[in-house]
């Protein structure tokens, strides 16, 4: 008997040793970059190794809200992260209208093959959507090309080298790559809606609106309470890449989201050390936001969305 | 679906939203495709007048020159191997570490198996962020280096928890009988477990691969060294600096060739354009095949994220 048990631990350590590797893997690329916190605490100055850099605790945080040109950037930033994340979420319950008026669509092959093509957009990069965008809308662009030619325009107009309604255009192209894809998810809660559910409606003689608004739409909200939370939780994380590849001088104000940000205090200016600040004050909001909403979703749900 | 359950009496209310539901479809869908069709056409149309925006609805002049002069750009051609070579790497690599350990992760015998899910699932929702996470990759060696493409992608919890959910829900009958027969860990997996998931390990394979052959940021943030281009990053390039790379093509064709025409001269457009056809072909391609896949994997991932 316990030789059985010692045999079975031994199994149990072992089936630990073949996944080993992999949490190695894990450790180093998920956490350890979280060590990459500390250069928030030193003055870095590449090339000059961080063991010889000067700690300087917390300098790089206070300088956030005491140096006056860092707070003005600072709150355009944000202004630009709050407006964009917004915007988003103003319009967070477009992928649950496209996929409810979708499946309203009876002819299949037609249905089908909207849901094909729109979901298309989702699976290339930033940087196609912007050599697209850039095909369609720069000076000598396909639109500005058609609007010459219908005699609208006399010179190109600059879509992409305004600094106005960039937050809006921003969603924009966001929505276009992102729209056929979350409707995914809502097109299966539709799937799955109890038939009996159709028929009560259309016992009581239920209209077509009827039955969206008291059968289809109460039962995706569920579905769209999860996703919203989620979004919420990461209002501070736009990403880099589409920003990134759409900014230019012209528009540089208006679009420097956090990440964008970030990215343009290091790499361009070479302000590490303050850079690195921001990310971690950034991170660890997000975790909060993380812990409020899944606290938020225990509280009304029952259950957490993590 | 529930075609056969919605029958209303058709009002005219009704006629004129189902009018409007096709109508808004439609130009959706147009402005999805639009773009792709639109700089496919351009491509092979007259240089001249694709550079002034003329070629709209239908190719004009058609010639496939461009195709064969874009090559000639130095680094197209080496960038075309990084971005294939990490995307067949990478994926082969993400395949196969998510279906061990998303089999792995099932065995309940394993020690600490709770703790090391948990290790695992938890890193989606946390990140140290891009300037950390390219400081210590830089500590790590890994700038200007082409496995700072594959490691990091290696381990990839969201495709686990795809296939666990998936092993989860095949007979434990299968593996206990195995087990009877007296197969270890590494037979249940090669000879049982493998076969049985081919079909949520092409959707992880595809959404790997999409990844690979899609991610900017990390060339962005990790390499200078030009041989490590990857073909993203070279486009980005390209839309930026065209005129340059135009000049150079014609400089190169007017000493092998007669004179190039202005049909087939390139253009700032044409090169920018036909390099974009070329990163987005791929996807294009494999993307009618793959669209079946993922609707699935999507599901089975909502079920348990």
């Amino acid at each position: 008997m316990r030789m059985y048990k010692q045999t079975m631990r031994g199994a149990s350590f072992r089936k630990f040793l073949y996944i080993s590797p992999f949490m190695v893997l894990l450790a180093i690329f998920a956490y350890y970059p979280l060590y990459g916190w500390v250069y928030a605490f030193f003055d870095y100055m590449p090339p000059i190794p961080l063991s010889e850099s000067p700690f300087v605790g917390l300098q790089w945080f206070r300088s956030l809200v005491e140096n006056q040109v860092k707070i003005d950037q600072l709150l355009q930033v944000l202004k630009n992260t709050f407006g964009m994340s917004g915007l988003a979420l103003l319009f967070s319950w477009l992928p649950m209208m496209f996929a409810i008026f979708l499946t309203e669509i009876k002819a299949v092959r037609f249905r089908k093959f909207i849901q094909t093509v729109t979901t298309l957009p989702n699976f290339i990069s930033w940087v196609l959507v912007y050599s697209l965008a850039f095909s369609m809308f720069s000076s000598e662009g396909i639109v500005n090309g058609l609007l010459k030619q219908l005699g609208l325009i006399e010179s190109p107009f600059l879509f992409l080298q305004s600094s106005d309604h960039v937050w809006l255009t921003m969603w924009m192209w966001m929505t276009w790559k992102s729209l056929g894809w979350s409707a995914i998810l809502y097109i299966a809660a539709i799937m799955s809606i109890d038939d009996s559910l159709y028929e009560a409606a259309h016992v009581d003689g239920a209209t077509r609106m009827q039955v969206i608004r008291h059968v289809v739409i109460p039962s995706m909200l569920p579905t769209y309470f999860v996703l919203l939370m989620l979004q919420i939780a990461s209002f501070l994380n736009n990403g880099l890449e589409q920003y990134f590849v759409f900014q230019n001088a012209f528009n540089k104000d208006a679009i420097q989201v956090l990440d964008l940000y970030v990215y343009n205090l290091a790499m361009g200016g070479g302000s590490y050390s303050v850079s690195v600040a921001i990310s971690m004050l950034k991170s660890l909001i997000s975790v909060v936001l993380l812990f409020s909403v899944n606290g938020l979703s225990k509280l009304t749900r029952g259950e957490g969305i993590v | 679906m529930r075609d056969q359950k919605t029958k209303y009496q058709a009002s005219a209310a009704d006629k004129w939203i189902t009018v409007i539901i096709y109508v808004l479809f439609s130009a959706f869908a147009f402005i999805c495709v639009f773009p792709f069709y639109s700089i496919i056409i351009n491509t092979i149309s007259a240089n001249d007048l694709s550079a002034r925006g003329d070629v709209v609805f239908y190719p004009k002049k058609i010639h496939f020159q461009n195709y064969l002069d874009v090559f000639k750009i130095p680094g197209l051609g080496n960038a075309a191997m990084i971005s294939l070579g990490r995307t067949a790497i990478g994926t082969t690599l993400t395949v196969g570490a998510s279906a061990f350990l998303g089999f792995m992760f099932t065995q309940e015998d394993m020690w600490a198996r709770k703790f090391w899910y948990r290790f695992t699932v938890i890193t989606m929702f946390f990140s140290a962020g891009i300037i950390p996470w390219y400081l210590t990759m830089r500590s790590l060696h890994l700038t200007n280096n082409f496995m700072a493409y594959i490691l990091p992608t290696v381990v990839a919890p969201f495709f686990i928890i795809l296939v666990k959910t998936f092993v989860e829900s095949t007979p434990k009958e299968l593996q206990q009988a195995a087990s009877i027969d007296g197969a270890g860990t590494m037979t249940l997996f090669f000879r049982i477990m493998l076969p049985i998931c081919k079909p949520i390990l092409a959707t992880v394979a595809i959404f790997a691969a999409v990844d690979q052959w899609n991610s900017f940021q990390d060339t962005l943030l990790l390499m200078t060294d030009s041989n490590l281009y990857s073909l993203q990053f070279i486009l980005y390039n390209y839309i930026n600096q065209a005129s340059s790379l135009s000049t150079m093509v014609n400089l190169q064709n007017a000493g092998s060739t007669a004179m190039a025409s202005l049909a087939t001269k390139q253009t700032t457009t044409s090169i920018r354009m036909t390099v974009t056809v070329i990163v987005v072909a791929p996807i294009l391609l494999v993307y009618p095949i793959f669209q079946r896949f993922f609707v699935k994997g999507i599901m089975i991932g909502a079920v348990k994220g």
